[in-house]
């Protein structure tokens, strides 16, 4: 035990080291965060902690007309969370406060002067300025999506669905189960569904990614073109698609391959067909007709993209490709493409996993339907694992599966991350094109 | 003699390659403009049954043009203006508020050097790969625990809107990493604060990522479904523009509700529409300059 009585005495009262050295802004800051977590754990957090391990015992049950209500699971599992948080931000705190008042003593012992009150509130506008631009947006983060990625990764491991709902019902920890159920291939289990879904889901992130790439970047550099006029104007042309609402253009689009639809509608006319394509009701055509769907939302956001890039390739690359007789086919090929793909590797990727999770898309034209009967759980043909999810949350309530399915997606999304981004060109060799 | 002749052969090579490049774009630019012209032309449609059928049929050019659908919308026998209001307020406050908060991360990320930078960073990528709406039923219950669902909805979406916006810093902040340090320290050397220097220095040089960022804002809650259909579930006037238009195409009893939503889907278009046009250059260059650097 180091430190002299004024620093002993905030081992216990936190700040009081400071405020006896005439620190008293940051010294009453401590105390005050003091204050404020003893008076958190006596009213609220202690109780919820206590019941974290069982997610409460007394049941709900009616007395009569009256409902007497019990303990509710979902509350003690988010504020059990919350509280276990609140004490390790404490801890560090408490850990901060130590070590502030063996650094003034410190500078006393040389005989330094303290940094007054003044000074310390004004480094909140200088040195410490990362502090105050920073409080509020990672507290936001915190509560409203480190807090629920946290609960929901603890619902993964509880039997929380439609038969175990808050208030009325509790629920509680059952292990692996729901994991264990997600990988069985029985007659109940959900394995041959999940690995379909997911096949899925890369392969439309495969080719969404991949087909907008060059056909965006091939109308870039049609639009690129020496002496081709009112380039302009074919750029606005397409960036429309990126400015009008997406619920608004694609539940139009899908109305216009609808089975009435305006397609199905002339080439009958014409007599090109006798009955209507089934767009969105064959699995199959389903996601090709997706896919081409896709061509439309992605070509004008690749094409900008490709539009700058294209810029900054050095004039006298394809100057010299030219003298030396090269067509332009070559010059595409030892040029343009390997600048392009050196420079949009990391673009790629983002492409690629944003794909994944393209839940607009899908849902705004298909739902995911079909519906199909080799697959449980509700899922369609032409669902990904997003959108399965947002079913499972919102149609059939069953939380625990929908949050295993949530961490599922985050490590497939992981796992690629890992794989592709340290085999990157650009980030290999970041020379490579200087 | 030779070489002139290769050269009008170059030439009228590069005529026809022209030629079939203007015959495609001509093409694409149908195909794109398709959907925007259908959904005008089916918006003057009429939707009462006397006149045409409002549900779908079969040709695309209306036989009587009439503004029924238009006129429906305004009478207030829907919410539509309500819901219209409800995603204008969404969205302008979310475009101000999460630029405030982007800013304030981004300039710090790049500019500062504190502990746990680093950590703050690939803490923040981590989480973004969780998919976004698995915390759906989380946060409906903070909400509702603030009295923010339902009847108080539209403030409650703006703080889901907000609050988790500084993990998306990262175009802004590749736009102040190319501003010059050197500029940061000859101010500081003249005894500027770095609160000073950011707000009388750097973000009156930031205008174009400023703009780009409160765009970007600004057109999400026009989409947001996932969200906003969840929030305010079953609450009519809570609705924003697509949550409650969508109903009007998917429900088959709204059979004649497409060309309302047509309608609909003109009066939203058209302003965001013009907005972006407006401001396209300044969009361009932050998904060029942003994409780049990856």
């Amino acid at each position: 035990m180091k430190g002299d009585i004024k620093t002993k005495l905030s081992f216990l009262i936190m700040g009081i080291g400071q405020i006896m050295r005439g620190q008293i802004v940051k010294g009453l800051a401590f105390l005050i965060s003091e204050i404020f977590f003893i008076l958190y754990m006596v009213k609220f957090g202690a109780s919820y902690l206590s019941k974290l391990p069982t997610l409460g015992t007394v049941e709900t049950v009616k007395q009569g007309r009256k409902t007497v209500y019990g303990d509710n699971s979902f509350l003690i599992l988010l504020f059990g969370i919350l509280t276990i948080i609140v004490i390790l931000v404490f801890i560090f705190l408490w850990y901060l406060n130590i070590k502030d008042n063996l650094h003034d003593e410190e500078l006393l012992k040389k005989g330094k002067e303290l940094p007054s009150n003044k000074k310390v509130l004004y480094s909140l506008l200088d040195e410490n300025f990362d502090k105050t631009l920073l409080a509020a947006p990672v507290t936001g983060i915190f509560v409203f999506t480190v807090l629920p990625i946290i609960f929901m990764i603890c619902v993964a491991f509880t039997n929380y669905d439609k038969n175990h709902q808050s208030p009325t019902n509790l629920f509680t920890w059952v292990g692996l189960k729901n994991f264990k159920e997600l990988f069985s291939f029985g007659s109940h289990g959900m394995g041959s569904t999940f690995f379909q879904v997911l096949l899925w889901t890369l392969v439309w992130a495969f080719f969404a990614t991949f087909i907008d790439y060059f056909l965006g970047l091939g109308v870039a550099m049609l639009i690129n073109k020496n002496g081709l006029r009112f380039k302009k104007l074919w750029r606005t042309i397409l960036v429309m698609t990126i400015a009008v609402p997406q619920f608004v253009s694609l539940l139009y689009i899908m109305k216009l391959f609808a089975n009435d639809g305006l397609l199905n509608g002339y080439l009958i006319k014409w007599g090109l067909i006798d009955s209507p394509i089934q767009f969105w009701v064959d699995p199959m055509l389903a996601r090709v007709t997706i896919l081409v769907v896709n061509i439309w939302i992605g070509i004008p956001y690749m094409m900008l993209i490709a539009t700058g890039i294209l810029m900054n390739i050095p004039e006298d690359l394809y100057e010299s490709a030219r003298v030396d007789g090269a067509t332009g086919w070559q010059m595409f090929k030892n040029i343009t493409l390997p600048y392009m793909l050196f420079v949009t590797g990391p673009f790629l990727l983002t492409q690629f996993i944003g794909n994944l999770n393209n839940f607009n898309v899908i849902y705004l034209l298909t739902q995911g339907k079909p519906q199909s009967m080799k697959l449980a759980n509700n899922a369609g043909s032409t669902d990904l694992l997003v959108t399965w999810l947002y079913k499972m949350t919102v149609n059939d309530t069953n939380y625990k599966m929908a949050a295993v399915l949530g961490i599922m997606v985050f490590v497939v999304t992981a796992v690629i991350m890992l794989v592709v981004y340290n085999r990157l060109p650009s980030v290999k060799d970041e020379e490579g094109f200087q | 003699m030779s070489k002139g002749n290769s050269n009008a052969g170059m030439r009228k090579n590069k005529k026809t390659d022209l030629t079939i490049s203007y015959i495609a774009l001509v093409v694409i630019s149908i195909i794109w403009l398709f959907p925007f012209v259908g959904l005008l032309l089916q918006s003057f449609r009429s939707y009462d049954p006397k006149v045409e059928y409002g549900g779908m049929v079969d040709y695309l050019i209306p036989k009587t043009f009439s503004l029924d659908n238009y006129r429906f919308l305004f009478s207030g026998e829907t919410n539509f203006l309500k819901w219209y209001g409800n995603t204008m307020i969404i969205a302008f406050f979310v475009a101000l508020f999460q630029t405030v908060v982007i800013l304030c991360v981004a300039y710090t990320l790049s500019r500062m050097r504190f502990k746990g930078r680093t950590f703050l960073m690939r803490f923040w990528l981590v989480l973004g790969m969780f998919p976004g709406f698995l915390t759906m039923i989380c946060l409906y219950f903070l909400l509702k625990q603030l009295g923010l669902t339902q009847e108080g909805a539209i403030p409650g979406l703006i703080l889901v809107g907000v609050a988790s916006s500084g993990m998306l810093y990262y175009v802004s902040k590749g736009y102040f990493d190319t501003i010059p340090r050197a500029l940061d320290e000859a101010a500081m050397i003249d005894g500027a604060s770095r609160a000073r220097i950011f707000f009388t220095m750097t973000l009156p040089m930031s205008k174009p990522i400023i703009i780009y960022t409160a765009l970007v804002a600004f057109m999400g809650p026009w989409c947001d479904y996932i969200f906003a259909s969840y929030i305010a579930f079953g609450h009519d006037e809570s609705y924003n523009v697509a949550v409650a238009m969508t109903r009007w195409v998917w429900t088959n009893d709204y059979q004649g509700y497409f060309t309302r939503f047509c309608a609909g889907g003109i009066m939203i278009a058209v302003p965001v529409t013009i907005l972006f046009m407006l401001l396209q250059n300044y969009y361009v260059e932050g998904v060029t300059g942003g994409s780049v650097k990856g």
